[in-house]
């Protein structure tokens, strides 16, 4: 388990929005990824979990490794908190006690009978980052999983990071705050802008550029 | 991939689901076509099997966008795609549960309704079966269409616009299926035929739909 980025470039809307990006990322270590808004956090991260493909370099890792949490938690606001996360846990194969066990760690046991649609904001993201540990996946790819938590909230998910990563778990976190770990990395983004605005070639003509000789 | 099915089926029976919106919408076509032409019965059992047919058609089209709108609104469908499930599964199972709500229980009110247009007696098992057989390719037609209008908010316009031609065919053969079997004649012609589009909808579009969702996710 081990996540080694090499020379990635990433494009959102057409356009390269970074490249050049290498790292390696070894289990018990965390990596922040910072850099101001529209840089590109979120973008590179999808790619990592493999929604969209890279323009070009090479990421190695299994994908089953990967556990990715976006802006959104996915959540059902019409079924319980105890429905919500026993679905992941059947989907990840991780069982009723895993789910369980993470809603007590994320201090959600008490709200387990609520509609999630009932949650606070807070709530509501504590459940989505609760399905974190029902993947049972080594390597958390983090997108912004602070947002909307309060400072209590915040120092309990950074002590369930912590010990993740002493369980030989990695993470590597798009976030604008900091969470207290001592032991993570940093990478700011912004040296990894391109140069010159540079556009990639549409979907269309990657696929019928050859047969109809459009220019690219 | 059970967990899912059983997600989405309890999904739709809570509120704001969508069960009994295609139902509803079915009954209402078949309680207003027989208002609107009049009451000569042998006009009505002369075009119960295509009213019934179109029906069906347009009450399963109605809750089409929600088979992975509202996934992708709540960004389960992200995380559904980085999931261990195969994509391919996600949209079967999917299209299953559409099929579950919708196409099962048109098909299972369908014989209640067809006493208001007059359908012959012969036609009922004919209906019965037409429906059960053609109803899952409604289904996964329709979220072959869904697939490719996720991200468009409103997409519901364009996703009627693409799904509709692709559902003529069975359309034409489950309505010719009843008709022939409500006058006597032999359905087994198009009953094979409507099979045959069902099970090529089924192998096939799983997988074109998963590939139009990893493209509209990017």
């Amino acid at each position: 388990m081990e996540l080694r980025v090499e020379n990635l470039a990433v494009a959102r809307g057409g356009l390269v929005v970074l490249e050049g990006i290498s790292f390696t990322l070894c289990p018990g270590q965390a990596l922040v990824l910072r850099g101001p808004n529209g840089i590109g956090k979120t973008t590179l991260l999808r790619t990592i979990a493999g929604l969209q493909p890279p323009v070009s370099g090479a990421i190695s890792a299994a994908t089953d490794d990967l556990a990715y949490a976006s802006h959104a938690d996915g959540l059902k606001s019409a079924l319980t908190v105890d429905a919500n996360i026993s679905f992941w846990a059947s989907v990840y194969g991780s069982g009723q006690t895993a789910a369980a066990a993470a809603l007590d760690r994320l201090e959600l046991t008490a709200l387990r009978h609520r509609a999630a649609g009932q949650l606070s904001a807070g709530q509501k993201r504590r459940l989505g980052l609760a399905r974190l540990l029902v993947t049972g996946r080594p390597v958390w790819l983090l997108d912004e999983p602070t947002v909307s938590l309060d400072q209590a909230a915040v120092a309990l998910f950074a002590g369930v990071l912590r010990a993740h990563l002493k369980e030989g778990g990695a993470a590597l976190i798009a976030t604008h705050i900091d969470l207290g770990l001592e032991e993570a990395g940093g990478l700011d983004l912004t040296p990894f802008r391109p140069k010159h605005q540079r556009a990639v070639a549409g979907g269309f003509d990657d696929a019928f550029g050859e047969i109809i000789g459009a220019p690219g | 991939m059970i967990a899912l099915l059983a997600r989405d089926l309890s999904l739709a029976f809570r509120a704001g689901g969508g069960f009994g919106l295609g139902l509803a919408f079915f009954l209402l076509v078949v309680v207003l076509v027989p208002l609107g032409v009049g009451p000569d019965s042998a006009i009505l059992a002369a075009i119960a099997p295509g009213v019934l047919w179109v029906g069906a058609l347009l009450a399963s089209l109605l809750s089409l966008d929600r088979i992975f709108a509202l996934d992708h609104e709540d960004g389960s469908l992200d995380l559904l795609a980085t999931a261990p499930l195969p994509l391919e599964g996600v949209v079967a199972i999917k299209a299953l549960a559409h099929w579950l709500v919708t196409g099962l229980a048109l098909t299972l009110a369908a014989p209640l309704l067809a006493v208001l247009l007059n359908l012959p007696a012969p036609g009922y098992p004919w209906l019965l079966l037409s429906l059960a057989v053609g109803t899952p390719a409604l289904s996964v037609i329709g979220a072959f269409g869904a697939s490719l209008t996720i991200g468009l908010r409103r997409g519901g316009l364009l996703l009627s616009l693409l799904v509709l031609p692709l559902y003529v065919p069975t359309l034409v053969f489950g309505a010719e299926v009843v008709r022939r079997g409500a006058t006597g004649l032999a359905p087994a012609t198009p009953l094979a035929l409507l099979a045959a589009i069902t099970a090529g909808s089924l192998a096939l579009l799983p997988f074109a739909a998963a590939a139009a969702i990893r493209v509209n996710l990017r």
